[in-house]
């Protein structure tokens, strides 16, 4: 029966009905503790600890004993947070704060279905800590609080803000002439110039399909606009069939047909495949803003990576072009049953301060969601690429809900993707398996459905 | 003193029994019961769905499909697992060179020490297709024709992991056939020689018989080998569990299910059926298996 059985058997020991009396107590508030915090409640943080480190939350917990000296801050930087937190949560006695990040995170559908996520509105409707004449909620960048957002309730907030598109060297293309595309069209005549050089115009990582998941669904956004995208979240009949949707598995199909991607690269992993880029064996790879701190290691000097949104399908679409897509990661939540709920929001109140944003994308190479965080900060070629196409972008920055709310439909996307990038299905026939995923996801009354 | 005897015995029996109750036996009890009911494995509530779960099971196309690729590993890994550790054994017990014989005992066992992640990662790294050593073996015997992507090929990936497998567990039952055959008396393999039997035939005849009894507990611990997989599975394929969901095996489906679905209710009637089948394997296997015990007298 694997271990997997035992442990979720063993989490089962305590699956009784709790009580549900509001706990936590709750301080007088005032300006300088608007939300109320008792002075001298311990508080107790559970962090991920991963490629970002946790100086950052280390730094907001500074903060907050400065404010409250008599308040002991009991920090936690763990992996496999669900691992850790999942018998906390089903016994009803969580950490005041909690980074669900990483692999092995408690799946965050699950979570707030089960209620067992505090509602954070009193937070962003709170002084902000820089300019307390703004609300928290309007110093993050924009999506940060639709992203989590589930029904009208929001729940998590994420502190780093990803955006997905494609990465190239700089210095490869000043060397051959190449520039970037603008359009898809213009992408498949520059692989075939680059491919006459010796290098693969494309390489992914294929052994996790959902990387090249992510240009493909951008160019449907950018072709169908934010009604296609809604549709697709929104599980609407015949919504993966779609014209832009087709288009766009058409227009990834190309590279396939058009023999741009490096042989072998359906059995790569992240790793290998990015470090076969970083060498120079292709020009082009797929890949969130994260790709230049997790290549660090093996980067060779002088390489200049920069990452670019993907190309317009077409003249006519129907998102400006630059439009990119963007999410942000990094969940902090706030239990329900948390001890102490007004010092855990006014944990994150601080941890969303510039102060403790900026120090975040200076160690964690990584852009953060507070706006004007890293204004005067010099940034890495990478990180600077991928502010630049966050700036180009303005509002044209669009997310899909789906992989959040309906993993089996991801994986049924994920597999198809990559039949498609092996050409063992065409797009009309990958369009089609999708379809009926999507379909049986939407009949099964067991999933809890959401709407946006 | 008698009594001391048996106070001291449970004494010491007990602490350790207790221990295997609370953390082995009563898990499982408890996933019987989970398997009844729609936890997620967060909420404090579990409601009672009858047999619901179990109904779901033979509709889910995946959890079928696992069934299949553990159904193809039962009949595949240890038939040729045992086949192999079988000829491999025999050839070592014929031998003069006594120290030679051990020699290559030890390293017919190094698999067995490394553990299975190891032995996925490493295997990875042989069938990646770019600079893994099968394709690089290949290119140099002159057969770059037959380079493939072996982990991302529907066709070939349930067979690379099953190759892995067996390669991970034919030195354990080498050793273990070994020493089954090397207390079988001299005098009687003397005298099957001296009647003219040959090689093949005092394989069958004698030795094959008076080992038989160790063949059987391989057959059923490779058989249980065989209906897991998931370290592997999980760590070397494409997905994991592909490409396209051939190589998902029950393990896989039921670990995605709790941990990546929230369907802990569901997790656990995979389980439950899990257990059943194992259970029956088990029996199935030495019911077919036996055969009448030869006596050395």
């Amino acid at each position: 029966m694997g271990v997997a059985g035992v442990a979720g058997a063993a989490l089962a020991g305590c699956v009784t009905g709790g009580d549900d009396g509001d706990t936590g107590t709750k301080g007088d508030k005032s300006a300088t503790n608007p939300l109320g915090v008792p002075v001298d409640a311990p508080l107790e943080v559970v962090i991920f600890k991963g490629g970002y480190g946790d100086d950052y939350a280390k730094q907001a917990g500074s903060l907050y004993t400065q404010k409250y000296p008599k308040a002991a801050i009991d920090h936690k930087g763990i992996q496999r947070v669900g691992d850790v937190l999942q018998p906390r949560f089903v016994a009803d006695t969580p950490p005041d704060v909690v980074d669900n990040s990483g692999a092995g995170r408690l799946d965050l559908a699950t979570l707030v279905a089960s209620k067992k996520l505090k509602d954070l509105g009193e937070l962003l409707d709170s002084p902000s800590v820089d300019d307390p004449s703004k609300k928290v909620r309007d110093t993050l960048l924009p999506g940060v609080v639709e992203d989590g957002t589930f029904d009208g309730s929001v729940q998590v907030l994420n502190f780093s803000s990803v955006l997905w598109g494609v990465w190239y060297s700089k210095s490869l293309f000043a060397k051959n002439g190449w520039t970037f595309p603008t359009t898809w069209e213009e992408m498949l005549t520059l692989g075939d110039t680059i491919k006459k050089t010796g290098v693969a115009p494309w390489t992914w990582q294929g052994k996790y399909p959902e990387y090249m998941n992510d240009p493909l669904q951008s160019l449907a956004a950018k072709a169908g606009g934010m009604d296609l995208v809604k549709a697709i979240d929104n599980l609407e009949p015949g919504a993966w069939q779609s014209a832009p949707m087709l288009a766009a598995a058409e227009a990834i199909h190309q590279l396939v047909v058009r023999g741009h991607i490096m042989t072998g690269s359906e059995a790569l992993s992240h790793t290998e495949a990015q470090n076969a880029w970083c060498k120079g064996q292709a020009a082009f790879i797929p890949c969130g803003s994260w790709l230049e701190g997790e290549q660090q290691a093996v980067t060779p000097a002088g390489f200049d990576m920069v990452m670019a949104a993907v190309p317009a399908l077409t003249g006519s679409d129907k998102l400006a072009n630059g439009a990119v897509q963007g999410a942000s990661s990094e969940s902090f939540l706030v239990p329900a049953k948390a001890k102490n709920p007004q010092g855990g929001l006014e944990y994150l109140r601080l941890l969303f301060s510039k102060q403790v944003a900026r120090g975040f994308a200076e160690s964690a190479k990584a852009l953060p969601v507070v706006i004007g965080a890293t204004d005067g900060l010099t940034l890495s070629s990478g990180l600077s690429s991928v502010a630049a196409a966050a700036k180009a972008a303005g509002p044209n920055v669009f997310t899909y809900r789906f992989r959040t709310w309906y993993a089996p439909l991801s994986k049924a996307f994920d597999d198809a993707t990559g039949e498609l990038l092996t050409n063992r299905v065409n797009p009309a026939q990958w369009a089609e398996r999708i379809q009926k995923a999507a379909d049986s996801v939407a009949k099964d009354s067991s999933i809890v459905k959401h709407k946006r | 003193m008698r009594h001391g005897r048996y106070r001291f015995l449970a004494g010491a029996m007990i602490p350790p029994l207790l221990l295997y109750g609370v953390f082995v036996l009563s898990p499982y009890a408890q996933a019987f019961y989970l398997a009844f009911t729609d936890w997620n494995g967060l909420s404090g509530q579990a409601n009672l769905v009858g047999l619901e779960n179990f109904g779901k099971l033979w509709s889910d196309p995946l959890f079928l499909a696992a069934l299949r690729h553990n159904g193809l590993m039962l009949l595949v890994v240890p038939l040729v697992t045992i086949g192999l550790a079988l000829f491999f054994a025999a050839m070592l017990g014929t031998g003069e060179k006594r120290r030679a014989a051990s020699a290559y005992r030890i390293v017919y066992f190094f698999p067995q020490l490394l553990s299975v992640a190891i032995i996925a990662v490493l295997w990875q790294f042989v069938y990646t297709p770019n600079s893994g050593l099968l394709n690089g073996l290949l290119s140099g015997i002159g057969l770059p024709g037959l380079r493939r992507s072996w982990l991302a090929e529907p066709d070939l990936a349930i067979w690379a992991v099953m190759a892995t497998m067996i390669w991970a567990a034919v030195g354990f039952y080498v050793v273990l056939f070994s020493a089954a055959m090397e207390s079988i008396p001299a005098d009687v393999l003397e005298a099957a020689l001296l009647d003219g039997a040959g090689r093949m035939t005092t394989f069958r005849r004698i030795t094959l018989p008076l080992v038989w009894d160790s063949v059987q507990v391989a057959w059923i611990y490779l058989g249980v080998a065989a209906l897991d997989g998931f370290a592997l599975v999980q760590i070397m394929t494409v997905g994991p569990g592909g490409p396209d969901n051939s190589t998902e095996v029950m393990g896989l489906s039921l670990y995605r299910n709790a941990f990546t679905y929230g369907k802990f209710g569901y997790a656990s009637a995979m389980g439950v059926a899990l257990f059943f089948l194992t259970l029956t394997l088990a029996v199935l296997l030495l019911r077919v298996s036996r055969r009448e015990r030869v006596e050395l007298s």
